[in-house]
């Protein structure tokens, strides 16, 4: 199996921190997204809408995060834990359901807080307006709080008692502005508590691992300014602050 | 004992559940929640839902949101036709593929025409420029672009012979533009061959049924108090604007 992947994105980072936690074996083709190589031709050939992740299985080519995950989940259903994709009717339909909210709100978000904290700058060539960036970490703060009120109320997990995908996919999409300096966790304890426990479940080495590219991501800015490509970029990332 | 969907059909998800549970005979109890009159804040429905959308669905004790979500438990629970989620690996990645895709693209890009196109302009009576107007409907071009060519291609169906939930979430979402009055279908035959392959299968009453609420809606602009979508105004604008 192989997977296209640029761990600056969360929803790469979830695809292989499943992979890694269940022991499926991969083959890493790494895209760099800052670099533009989702832009080249031969990775247009692997997904016409040049994003990642994207899961080759033989000849069998899969988008989408969520696909992706549910596919590995199945693939190794009999050998795998049953919390990660519960066959339990409502634990699935509750996975279900944090899968499908997370895009517009926790992912959509996240990602806007980053974008702006981290790429709006050089791309843009100024800085942040207030009332956007305000209005980002409004918008944020209420997802985090959807997510502690509604999916985690007073579970450990999501679902209950166990770690499943659910839990996989909210913790990078929070990881992403905390990269950029919001520390979201600050003053929420409930959330807290619940990413150590995300992070001792899959292995606090893994987790590091899979973050180590994100974490770094202050030198970003200075990355692309060098980088040769950026004029070609800057139109492509504009679309993003529209 | 019957599932209670609380709905509201001018909600694209709402539709998708309404003809699954129909076309699949699911007994079942619609709570209607008109979200013109703001019924989603108020306190009954709160305690169904924090997140305060529909569609939702009650069963027994049970509370779901999410229409992929309430499909897929329903599909399940049911036990329905297995074209509607194959257990086929591929055919089954297909489907969650379009249902992950969909989020961010024709749902959002459909209903952002919608409300630019009619809602905002004849309801809240605020003016959309043209430029704002002019790239929306570029965008959703776009995203009926990839679901020919990336999801259809040269199958009947999104996932192959026969009509599945991606395609019902599909066109339910295609039907919104489409009811502020911009025919999606217009010089795109592949669209248009497909929807009449997904009416069929759902049967053409049960299709005409769901829809008609929303494609009367600009007749129903025409007469509607403005007043009453005041509470959402800055939410809504802020949104899509």
């Amino acid at each position: 199996m192989e997977l296209y992947l640029d761990l600056h994105s969360q929803p790469c980072r979830s695809v292989f921190l499943l992979a890694k936690a269940i022991g499926i074996p991969f083959e890493f083709k790494l895209v760099e997204l800052f670099a533009g190589q989702q832009y080249s031709e031969e990775f247009g050939k692997i997904n016409v809408m040049r994003k990642v992740p994207v899961m080759k299985d033989g000849s069998f080519v899969l988008t989408e995060s969520v696909a992706i995950l549910k596919y590995m989940l199945q693939k190794h259903s009999s050998s795998l834990a049953d919390h990660w994709y519960p066959a339990d009717l409502q634990q699935r339909a509750r996975v279900n359901e944090y899968l499908s909210w997370q895009h517009m709100n926790l992912r959509a978000h996240g990602s806007k807080v980053f974008l702006l904290k981290a790429l709006f700058p050089v791309i843009m060539g100024s800085e942040v307006p207030k009332e956007k960036m305000d209005a980002a970490v409004q918008d944020l703060n209420q997802s985090l709080q959807m997510l502690e009120d509604k999916f985690l109320q007073n579970k450990p997990f999501i679902v209950g008692d166990k770690i499943s995908v659910a839990d996989l996919v909210a913790i990078v999409e929070i990881i992403q502005p905390v990269a950029t300096g919001l520390d979201v966790f600050e003053g929420r304890q409930k959330l807290t508590a619940w990413r150590e426990r995300v992070k001792k479940a899959l292995g606090e080495k893994l987790f590091a691992e899979a973050h180590e590219v994100i974490m770094k991501v202050g030198s970003l800015p200075q990355q692309m300014q060098n980088n040769s490509n950026l004029e070609m970029l800057k139109p492509k990332f504009q679309k993003l602050f529209s | 004992m019957a599932v209670e969907l609380y709905l509201d059909l001018l909600s694209q998800p709402c539709r998708s559940v309404l003809i699954f549970a129909k076309k699949n005979n699911i007994p079942h109890e619609v709570r209607n929640i008109s979200l013109m009159d703001g019924e989603q804040y108020g306190d009954h429905f709160g305690k169904i839902s924090l997140i305060r959308k529909v569609p939702a669905l009650r069963d027994g004790d049970f509370t779901l949101t999410e229409s992929p979500a309430i499909l897929l438990y329903l599909a399940q629970k049911f036990q329905t036709p297995e074209h509607w989620y194959p257990a086929d690996l591929q055919q089954r990645a297909r489907i969650d593929e379009y249902l992950s895709w969909q989020h961010c693209a024709i749902r959002l890009h459909g209903s952002k025409v919608f409300w630019l196109k009619l809602m905002i302009p004849e309801v809240l009576h605020v003016e959309v420029p043209k430029e704002k107007m002019e790239a929306a409907v570029e965008e959703l071009s776009g995203s009926l672009k990839l679901l020919e060519e990336k999801f259809l291609q040269d199958r009947p169906f999104i996932a192959g012979g026969h009509i599945s939930l991606a395609d019902l979430v599909a066109i339910v979402e295609v039907m919104q533009p489409v009811a502020a009055g911009l025919d999606v279908f217009e010089g795109r035959p592949k669209l248009n061959a497909w929807r009449d392959r997904v009416q069929a299968a759902i049967g053409k009453e049960l299709f005409d049924e769901v829809h008609q609420n929303i494609l009367g809606s600009q007749e129903r602009v025409k007469v509607m108090d403005g007043s009453k979508l005041e509470f959402s105004k800055a939410k809504i604008l802020n949104f899509f604007m």
